[in-house]
Formats: structure tokens, C-alpha cells, sequence
């Protein structure tokens, strides 16, 4: 827990995704906790990273919604995104 | 076949993982420091940019804030740093399943293998220290050698960030002319006594008679002498190696001093009750309890006993360390800090010797009891069931020895 309490400004979200029989990941959507259901149109790249923005480090996917790239990351057990 | 060792150290690793937990701090000195209510405020590690004001770990707090008035300080968060290096570990076993981790932060990586050469192990080295960087976020130093000591040594000279290669045929000139204690196992006792013969550098105790060594440090000088020449055969353990646990212990540094003989008694307990756990956890029994405190003026004195039959009873345990401290301690109050300790260790399903005067359904009976505590918290957490004694006092009884006290660097030497 002690990650979701170290910083305010991290954008936490709930994830809609399918688990392939590969045993990956492919988010579909997401939702923070007070706004709306975001659809990603695509998933462009899927790597270990660290967000230097939001702070931590994940799975990094890089996704495309409605033109614009933005970083869904899973800190396992955590979703955040990085704008 | 040539080995090829690499060892891997995170840099400033707590401070690094907290500022990349948190980039408000990013920019600014940081060090992570324990509590200064639960009389723990010291700094644990601290980041460049505060060890360029001069921050060193183990001072107190309020010394390096004296160094630093904009330090930030934060409290450790063990159980990210552990989740954190479990990460590091995998991306090191992706090249070998030789790992070997030396607490947290540090690993040696055994790559040798058919065909592996020096110069692939310094590439496979750039390229962990590459992946660290970018997919992890913090940076490693690694050193490159053909032994676990000089690979330590190596990682320990170019900082933040780097890869050193101490190649078998080069090392001398690079690590020559270096002070005595930067080699592994030499701490500042040895280096004391190293001096007193006019050794200072790695160079001259690899010039030192072997005799005179093992005069001044016993068994450890000629092997000390070995190491400084580069030599080393001690095998990296890999990961699924089971160790063989030469001792059990805990310690602790309580929030308030212990002043009374019930105070011992209360934290001897609360000792006795996280050994007892890890020993039944390892199946383990031990034979000999030792005590040890340390005073206000922060001297420490230990004393042992043999008990009666090999034990992991939290009772048993907890009793003969009353019984020392009482016998051994009681004219010293008050002490700063208490810690417990088990040795002779044998396995819990070795024959033992019934006592035929003795209650044996009783001694049975406490351990079914102990047992299903330790199922409660496993499931529940360790402060879901405490004995009578530990609340007697409030401070005593938030203290977790279980959960807070696990992280020891391996020894070397074990298995």
C-alpha cells in the first residue's frame, strides 16, 4: 500500500483488459476513480520501464487514444497513467 | 574453464528508489533514515546530491541536517526496496542462473560458461547495467573479474552507473595502490592491526609473509593475503540453493531504554518469540541461546548457555534468555538495545533425548500451541495474537521483529 500513499498526484486507474492464452496483457480501457471510461484505440509498444513523471516503474504500454500517445503502466498490483 | 563473475550494486539504492517513487524529491538531497520517535535516526542511505553535502550513512539526523538544512528525509519503505530488487534479480537471471544476492542491492552473476570469454563478460555487464537504467530507473555499478572478491572490489570503483573490468592479467596495477579496506573483509579492526605492520594498500598485503598474517589475524591473514593476489574460488550460489543456517537471530533498539528487569524480560520475549518462529519455519531446533546488550554508552556484551535438550519453543527459549539476562545483566541498566540469538543448530526431525522426569504432553502441547499461532500470523499479521507480557507495555508491544528485521546480507561463506 505504502506505494499508493507516496504521491498525490499519481492518476490511479481501473483497467479492463484481455489476458491472452500467451499469458500477455492487452489493456482495452481505463477509468480513474472520478472520470470517465477512456477506450485505447491501440497498443503501440508494451516494455519494462520507469515512469519519471508519475514516479515508479511497470509494465509500460504505450497507448494511442483518439490520436494521442499516452503511458499505461502496471506497477504490479497497481494501474497508473502517465499523460 | 575461465570464470567470468560480475557483481552488480545498486547505487544508493534505498535513496534511489524512493526518488523514483516520488519525483517531487527528485532533484533535491534525499536520504532515507529511520524513525527519530522510535530512537532509530540515523541515516540508512542517502542520494548524490546529499553526499556531496558531506551526508554520510550512519550519522544521525540531526548531524547531517546541520551538513545539509534542506535534506529531505524519508522513512524506509522495506517492503518496496524488497519488491524492487526482486525486479533486478530477474533481469540478472536472465543471463545466468548463478545468482547470489548480498542483501538488497548487491548480486554476483556467474556468466562463465563454454565459450563465455573476459571481454563478453564486460559486454554482458554494459548491457545489465544498460537495462537497469532504462527499464528499472535506477543505476547499477558493476564489476567484472574472474572472482567473486575482485568483481566486488570492481563494482566498488567507478560510481554511478559504470562497469569495471579487473581482467585477470591487469588487476594488480588497478587495485594496488588502493587502501586496505576496500577490500571485502576488511573492516576497520583489521585494517587497525594491517596498519601496525606498515599495511595500507592492497598491494602490500599481497606482498605480506603469510606468517606474519596468520600470527596477527589467525586463519583470516593468509586468506585476506589470497584475496589481495586475486585469489578466490568460492562459488557463486545460485538462487534455488538451499543455505545452510548456521544461526538465528534478532535484535532490536526498543523506543524506550530497558531500565527494569521486567523490560528485558518483555523485549526477550518479543525476540524470543520471532527466533522460535524462524527456527520452526526452517525446521529447525537450537541448542545454545545467546544474549546480548548494549549499553547507553553503546558497548555491547554478549553471553551464552547450552540448554538442557535442542529446542524451538518460544517458552523455552524466552526462559533461558531471562535466566542469562538476569544472571549475567542485571547489574548494567539500564541498555539501549537487546538482541537474541540461537546456534547448534539441528533439524526438527533429528531423534532427541526424552527427559523421563519431565512433562513431555506439556511440552507437546506448547507446540501445537506455538504452531497455531504462527498459522494465525501468517494469515492475520503478527501483532493478531501477543503475549500478556509484551503489552505490558505500549511501546514494547508496536515493535514487529518479525516483519521489520529481515534483511541480512548472505555470508559468503554459507552452504
Amino acid at each position: 500500500m505504502s506505494a499508493l500513499r507516496r504521491n498525490p498526484q499519481k492518476i490511479y486507474v481501473k483497467v479492463r483488459a484481455d489476458h491472452m492464452p500467451d499469458g500477455s496483457t492487452r489493456p482495452l480501457m481505463f477509468r480513474s476513480e472520478d472520470g470517465p471510461a477512456v477506450r485505447i484505440d491501440r497498443v503501440t509498444d508494451v516494455r519494462e520501464a520507469p515512469s519519471l513523471k508519475a514516479g515508479g516503474q511497470g509494465v509500460r504500454y504505450t497507448c494511442l487514444v483518439q490520436g494521442r500517445t499516452l503511458y499505461l503502466f502496471h506497477d504490479e498490483p497497481y494501474w497508473f497513467v502517465e499523460d | 574453464m575461465e570464470r567470468v563473475i560480475l557483481h552488480c550494486d545498486a547505487n544508493s539504492y534505498y535513496a534511489s528508489v524512493e526518488c523514483l517513487y516520488t519525483p517531487q524529491i527528485r532533484d533535491k538531497p534525499v536520504a532515507v533514515s529511520g524513525s527519530v520517535e522510535a530512537r532509530h535516526g540515523i541515516i540508512l542511505t542517502r542520494n548524490a546530491l546529499a553526499r556531496r553535502c558531506g551526508v554520510k550513512t550512519g550519522e544521525a539526523i540531526w548531524q547531517a541536517k546541520e551538513k545539509c538544512p534542506e535534506l529531505v528525509c524519508v522513512p524506509p519503505d522495506f517492503p518496496l526496496y524488497v519488491r524492487f530488487s526482486e525486479k533486478m534479480r530477474r533481469i540478472y537471471a536472465q543471463y545466468s542462473p548463478r545468482v547470489e544476492a548480498f542483501g538488497l542491492d548487491e548480486s554476483w552473476i556467474d556468466v562463465s560458461g563454454a565459450g563465455v570469454t573476459f571481454a563478453d563478460g564486460v559486454r554482458i555487464a554494459d548491457e545489465i547495467r544498460c537495462r537497469i537504467r532504462e527499464e528499472l530507473g535506477i543505476t547499477v555499478s558493476v564489476g567484472v573479474a574472474n572472482n567473486k572478491i575482485l568483481a566486488k572490489l570492481g563494482s566498488d570503483m567507478k560510481k554511478p552507473d559504470a562497469v569495471t573490468a579487473l581482467p585477470p592479467d591487469g588487476f594488480r596495477e588497478m587495485i594496488f595502490d588502493l587502501p586496505v579496506q576496500d577490500l571485502l573483509f576488511v573492516g576497520p579492526a583489521t585494517a587497525r592491526k594491517l596498519a601496525r605492520l606498515g599495511v595500507t594498500t592492497i598491494g602490500a598485503l599481497a606482498r605480506c609473509d603469510a606468517g606474519v598474517l596468520h600470527s596477527l589475524l589467525g586463519k583470516n591473514g593468509p586468506l585476506l593475503r589470497a584475496y589481495a593476489n586475486g585469489e578466490d574460488r568460492t562459488p557463486v550460489m545460485p538462487l534455488t540453493h538451499r543455505r545452510c543456517i548456521q544461526s538465528v537471530g534478532n535484535s532490536t533498539t526498543p523506543p524506550h531504554d530497558l531500565r527494569t528487569p521486567d523490560d528485558a524480560r518483555c523485549v526477550l520475549f518479543l525476540l524470543a518469540e520471532s527466533v522460535a518462529a524462524r527456527l520452526r519455519e526452517s525446521g529447525l531446533h537450537a541448542r545454545c541461546v545467546s544474549v546480548s546488550a548494549r549499553t547507553t554508552e553503546l558497548i555491547t556484551r554478549s553471553h551464552q548457555c547450552t540448554l538442557a535438550r535442542p529446542t524451538n519453543l518460544t517458552g523455552e527459549i524466552a526462559g533461558a534468555a531471562t535466566a542469562l539476562f538476569a544472571e549475567r545483566f542485571a547489574h548494567g541498566f539500564p541498555y539501549r538495545s537487546a538482541g537474541l540469538s540461537c546456534t547448534m543448530l539441528t533439524a526438527d526431525d533429528e531423534p532427541i533425548q526424552l527427559d523421563f522426569m519431565g512433562d513431555e504432553t506439556r511440552r507437546m502441547r506448547a507446540e501445537r500451541l506455538e504452531n497455531a499461532i504462527d498459522g494465525l500470523r501468517a494469515r492475520y499479521g503478527h501483532q493478531i495474537v501477543q503475549r500478556g507480557t509484551v503489552l505490558l507495555d505500549r511501546g514494547y508491544a508496536r515493535i514487529n521483529p518479525v516483519e521489520e528485521h529481515t534483511i541480512h546480507p548472505v555470508n559468503m561463506y554459507a552452504g
